[in-house]
């Protein structure tokens, strides 16, 4: 099978189509989600003087993804928060694929690197909290 | 202070922030962390989860159009994005176990060598010494659009630029911000890179070196939606205003007027930290 060719060009195009859409999507979602918790919550105490941490807001995929299906509102914008993290994530992990195509072993080795450690980060910190 | 009155008044800010953000070149994350903690008396560590999240959409927006122009090297972006993304990992775990007393003293000082760094004019430096061969094996030198047509470049101390990489990245960790005015030391003062490329590819690195520490952020309740969400709408829609301004607005006087505010604001951000009112 012949791979499709691939030039720095088109990937860089690829890339800024990625990223653009990633941060419409995200700041959609994130847009909605505050309507929605302004109306719902609009009158109550905003109190963010003190850190309250870990348990007062989800803090891990599963329960902001099951949280926005249930409409809770904080758990949509973080939906909205999650898919803006995911955006670099998803441009590194399409540099790879690209280098791959243009058999560029040395950026191949690097931009794993750089996956790896992002992965590393979401996994221990939002996945498994 | 109710919900209703906090959302728009942080929006707002972060609005205002943005904005200004974009004209000088600071980033909009750096200004809207200090006005959320002195003056709206929001918790550092929510003021930093909020910030992180706007500098991811501001770079990834700003990336977007820079790397269609062609201004950003993706190759050295990918390579010191080994270095940001491990000093950002560290700088989060750090930012979890330091007082947040210290954390605004550094916040404090940051903003200082900001100050300082906008206030200076920033020009290409030619050198004659050769070329490190590690530019040269790892494919970094490239050709960008100047205003002279197709000019090639060279790229030099490969490895302290990776170093200093390394730091700004552990600072964006800690304190929630692009750390673009450190980039600037390692892109342009060390690797010589011309700053119409350096900026673009800092843009272009700054977001992935947010998600890394984003993730931590997020694991230790840092990131509060209903902080984030007015922060990362308002900062976004104030740099896009700011970024279409900045072709027709000539900014020499606003960066000064601006240099002078971000210092005095720094010296604030230290004595609330010494004296522990933060």
């Amino acid at each position: 099978m012949k791979l499709p060719k691939i030039t720095d060009a088109k990937l860089e195009r690829i890339v800024s189509v990625l990223l653009r859409s990633g941060v419409v999507i995200s700041a959609v979602v994130v847009f909605a989600g505050g309507v929605y918790y302004m109306a719902r919550h609009g009158s109550e105490r905003a109190d963010h003087h003190t850190f309250r941490g870990e348990p007062s807001v989800d803090r891990i995929v599963d329960q902001i993804v099951a949280g926005a299906f249930s409409l809770r509102a904080r758990s949509i914008i973080q939906l909205g928060l999650l898919l803006l993290i995911a955006t670099p994530i998803a441009r590194v992990a399409v540099s790879l694929a690209g280098f791959a195509l243009e058999r560029d072993r040395t950026y191949v080795v690097i931009t794993a690197i750089v996956l790896t450690v992002l992965l590393y980060s979401l996994i221990s910190g939002a996945v498994q909290g | 202070m109710t919900v209703a009155e906090f959302t728009p008044i942080v929006f707002a800010a972060a609005l205002l922030a943005g904005f200004l953000g974009a004209l000088t070149g600071l980033g909009g994350g750096v200004i809207v962390t200090p006005v959320l903690a002195l003056f709206l008396g929001v918790d550092l560590r929510y003021a930093i989860g909020a910030s992180l999240v706007s500098v991811i959409a501001t770079s990834s927006g700003a990336a977007a159009a820079y790397v269609r122009d062609g201004y950003s090297n993706i190759r050295i972006g990918m390579f010191l994005e080994i270095a940001t993304t491990l000093g950002a990992v560290l700088g989060a775990f750090l930012a979890t176990h330091i007082p947040i007393r210290y954390l605004s003293v550094l916040f404090g000082i940051i903003l200082l060598q900001a100050a300082w760094q906008t206030s200076r004019p920033r020009k290409d430096v030619s050198v004659m010494h050769p070329p490190d061969s590690l530019a040269d094996r790892l494919k970094l030198n490239g050709i960008y659009n100047s205003s002279d047509g197709p000019q090639p470049y060279s790229v030099y101390h490969v490895k302290t630029g990776f170093g200093l990489m390394f730091g700004a990245g552990a600072v964006s960790g800690l304190l929630g911000i692009g750390s673009g005015s450190l980039k600037v030391i390692a892109m342009d003062q060390a690797m010589r890179i011309p700053f119409k490329v350096s900026t673009a590819t800092s843009n272009f690195m700054i977001g992935v070196t947010a998600a890394a520490s984003a993730s931590v952020y997020l694991s230790r309740g840092y990131i509060d939606p209903a902080v984030a969400m007015p922060v990362m709408l308002g900062v976004l829609a104030g740099s896009v205003i700011g970024s279409r301004y900045l072709a027709r607005l000539s900014v020499p006087l606003l960066r000064k007027i601006f240099a002078v505010v971000v210092s005095l604001v720094g010296l604030e951000m230290i004595f609330n930290g010494i004296t522990g009112r933060i």
